[in-house]
């Protein structure tokens, strides 16, 4: 066991660098902040926690980061103080979002140099043209191109940086990428245009070169802020749904800690509608659980003392004392880690579409412009005319909008993706998407609520209903919920009963003046069981049980999602880990014809291999740990915000609503990213076959390559933002 | 023309000026939250925590 206590962990767990003594950093999710008044009263109530010295709130990240002297105050005086305000909050690791923060800040710096370079040489620039038209003293045209020189140098030096050591790993690693060619031209571009100046020759494409540097930029800094808004989005959803654990010490005290940083070894407490915050053995109790995120079963499972639970888990009908097991042990999330982890490495091969169009695009020009070098030679003009021309040939197919052309799409697609409440968390998952031709779906927590409902059936009387609901209201487990549902919804309302007795396991009673009234499980009722294991039994004295039955409630447009998907042209299938004739009715219900029940995560990704070795292409949407692996596997998927955080992870996209709607969305979307993607190679094409020739035959001056390169930039640039300019639906 | 050996150069130094405050705002945080920056300005009593440009 380790020697800390919980108290220690809370601010270690939640701060970034604690030297003993010094103050301490965290940084909350907030969930419900919205305007400037949240701003606020996030802000206020974080201060007037005793010890918290200075609270910062963004309104943008939906955080606030606050300095606090760990000796004074924890995370969990915070959150509560915050829970109090009206905010749900949740501790959030400060490691990925300062490194997130420095990425970005490192690309934005390189932005604003290479843009100040860009404009002062460009200025300098067409003084220059213009002189060449009129009559420009030569002597201060080359003092202008000294300038041009001075400026353009450490810029290239400095905003090329993120360029170069891309280019350099891939060639270490024998490939190619965009940045290939990208780094080639501006390097040669400033050789050139320095070797001209020196010479006082008038090739001198400074101008070029930078504002290239300056467009390119612009494109990976937007590239940049997507990837970490969308991290950023999707690790608060999982910091706030991972929540607090209650962990017992030795000594019996009662302590709030994040559930990430629970040990093997804690001692829980979960208490009736709380998720188990880890995988663990049931210490004490008897108790029942829903394990439907888990193993996709709706129905509730019981659990006694030295049985598995696991985590995600919600326990339903009674406090359970849990000891955390060792995570490195065969836990059934360490299993499902293993498969995952498989399952992605088969998935790191995927090429984006800018790196495959780099394949073709980068040996072309390469060739293009050695067949210019040769040319040239062999039709007799000096080497160094030979070389400027082929030199002229490799700025002018600098691939420009090419490299503008993939993300300029993709910001614009996941920008509109966001606004409709969709999460795009793998920047390579737009392209993904759009190829697919089969949708494979999970049942429960997908295709359903994963509540159960109660079915209606005439034989239940309001009088019976409103009795049993007047007893289950004592109860937080699913089905006596889904009773109190049904009859406020048929009665208008449920009266709680008095002096109702719940015995885990078996249900709930009360003592009348005359006999009992009780409510639960067959057994409990005294009755023959009907068979099935989804029903409660109602029973008062000698009068006839009644009974309830409960099936879990399909999402309200599932139906018309697979329909439309349907006529789209796709596959459907249904996966599913639940019994076959639940698996059966569900898949009649929504229209899927190919269905398969009783699955293990291992059985999944097994079919989703052979599905893969037929050439299918397949989107997975699921939601339970069980699913996680095959969320991995599948060429592209996706996860409702309810998911299991290990299946959060593995998926590409997250939407958040009780619709599955967003499914359609994310891949009309996604198609239409796509086909701009390829109007946009199309435009660069075009600009290519008009200009190489006249690269090829000597006769690109500096303003026309600063001009076709702008144009051109500029062009695939405002196609791309047409994507997001498009209203809803 | 000599007045361009002089102008260039103050014109390039106006606009490092310009650079170097986008940098000094970039390191002090400023464009950490655009979307609350802009409700802060509509508050009427100064935060006593407003800590911008101390770290």
């Amino acid at each position: 066991m380790t020697a800390h206590t919980a108290a220690d962990r809370l601010t270690q767990t939640a701060k970034g660098v604690s030297p003993a003594g010094a103050a301490a950093t965290l940084t909350l999710a907030i969930e419900n902040m919205h305007c400037g008044g949240c701003l606020r009263s996030v802000e206020r109530a974080a201060l007037k926690v005793p010890g918290v010295r200075t609270a910062r709130a963004s309104l943008a990240a939906k955080r606030v980061s606050m300095v606090y002297d760990p000796d004074r105050a924890g995370a969990g005086d915070v959150i509560d103080a915050l829970q109090a305000a009206g905010f749900a909050a949740a501790a959030i690791e400060a490691g990925k979002q300062s490194r997130d923060d420095a990425r970005q800040n490192y690309l934005l710096r390189r932005v604003a140099v290479a843009g100040f370079a860009a404009m002062n040489i460009m200025l300098i620039s067409i003084a220059v043209w213009s002189g060449e038209a009129s009559d420009m003293d030569p002597a201060l045209a080359s003092a202008f191109r000294w300038v041009s020189a001075l400026i353009a140098l450490p810029t290239v030096a400095y905003a090329g940086q993120p360029f170069f050591s891309s280019a350099l790993g891939a060639l270490k690693g024998r490939r190619l990428n965009m940045d290939v060619p990208i780094s080639l031209a501006i390097l040669l571009a400033t050789g050139m245009s320095l070797y001209q100046t020196l010479r006082g020759g008038q090739q001198v494409y400074f101008d070029a070169a930078v504002s290239l540097l300056f467009f390119l930029l612009v494109g990976r800094f937007l590239d940049e802020t997507l990837r970490v808004r969308a991290r950023g989005e999707a690790q608060n959803l999982l910091s706030l749904q991972s929540g607090m654990a209650t962990v017992i010490e030795p000594g019996g005290a009662q302590l709030q800690v994040p559930a990430h940083a629970l040990r093997p070894g804690d001692r829980l407490l979960v208490s009736t509608g709380e998720r188990i915050g880890a995988d663990g053995v049931v210490l004490e109790g008897t108790g029942q659980v829903d394990q439907s995120l888990i193993t996709g079963e709706t129905a509730p499972l019981t659990v006694s003392s030295g049985q598995e639970v696991y985590a995600g888990s919600l326990n339903l009908t009674r406090p359970l004392r849990i000891e955390v097991r060792a995570a490195d042990s065969a836990t059934l999330l360490a299993e499902i880690s293993r498969l995952m982890l498989a399952a992605e490495q088969g998935k790191a091969r995927y090429r984006r579409l800018a790196d495959r169009a780099a394949a073709i695009y980068a040996p072309a020009v390469h060739g293009l412009g050695l067949a210019t070098f040769l040319g040239w030679l062999l039709v007799g003009a000096s080497w160094q005319t030979a070389v400027t021309y082929a030199i002229a040939v490799l700025i002018i197919t600098c691939p420009c909008a090419l490299a503008l052309a993939v993300p300029a799409v993709q910001i614009a697609a996941a920008s509109r993706l966001f606004r409709r409440r969709i999460i795009v968390k793998a920047a390579d998952g737009i392209e993904r998407i759009a190829e697919t031709d089969m949708v494979v779906f999970d049942k429960t927590g997908t295709l359903t609520v994963g509540r159960p409902q109660l079915i209606e059936d005439e034989r239940i009387s309001d009088d019976a209903l409103t009795a049993a609901a007047g007893l289950a209201c004592a109860s937080k487990h699913p089905y006596a919920r889904a009773i109190v549902a049904a009859a406020e919804q048929r009665l208008g309302r449920a009266v709680p009963a008095s002096g109702p007795e719940e015995v885990p396991g078996c249900g709930l009673k009360r003592t009348l003046k005359q006999g009992e009234e009780r409510i639960g499980s067959a057994e409990w009722c005294g009755v023959e069981s009907g068979g099935e294991e989804s029903e409660v039994w109602y029973r008062r004295d000698s009068q006839a049980p009644v009974r309830f039955r409960f099936d879990d409630r399909v999402r309200s447009d599932a139906g018309d999602v697979v329909a439309a998907l349907r006529s789209r042209g796709y596959r459907l299938a249904l996966l599913s880990g639940d019994r076959i004739a639940v698996v059966e009715r569900i898949a009649r219900e929504v229209g899927i014809e190919t269905w398969r029940a009783e699955l293990k995560p291992t059985d999944k990704i097994a079919w989703l291999d052979q599905r893969a070795a037929e050439g299918r292409k397949v989107l997975m949407i699921g939601d339970g740990l069980n699913d996680a692996p095959a969320l991995a596997a599948a060429h592209a998927s996706m996860s409702p915000a309810s998911a299991a955080d290990i299946s959060q992870r593995a998926a590409d996209f997250i939407f958040q609503g009780e619709k599955l709607a967003p499914i359609v969305d994310a891949i009309s979307t996604a198609k239409q990213a796509r086909s701009m993607a390829l109007q946009n190679f199309v435009v660069a094409l075009v600009y290519n076959v008009i200009c190489v020739p006249l690269a090829m035959a000597g006769m690109v001056t500096p303003l026309i390559a600063a001009i076709a390169m702008s144009t051109s930039s500029i062009l695939v640039t405002a196609n791309a933002a047409r994507l997001a300019g498009r209203g809803s639906p | 023309m000599t007045a361009l050996a002089w102008l260039v150069p103050v014109a390039l130094l106006l606009g490092a000026l310009g650079l170097a405050a986008f940098m000094w705002a970039l390191r002090s945080g400023q464009f950490e939250d655009l979307e609350g920056a802009a409700y802060r300005a509509l508050e009427d009593d100064p935060l006593e925590d407003d800590d911008i440009g101390k770290e």
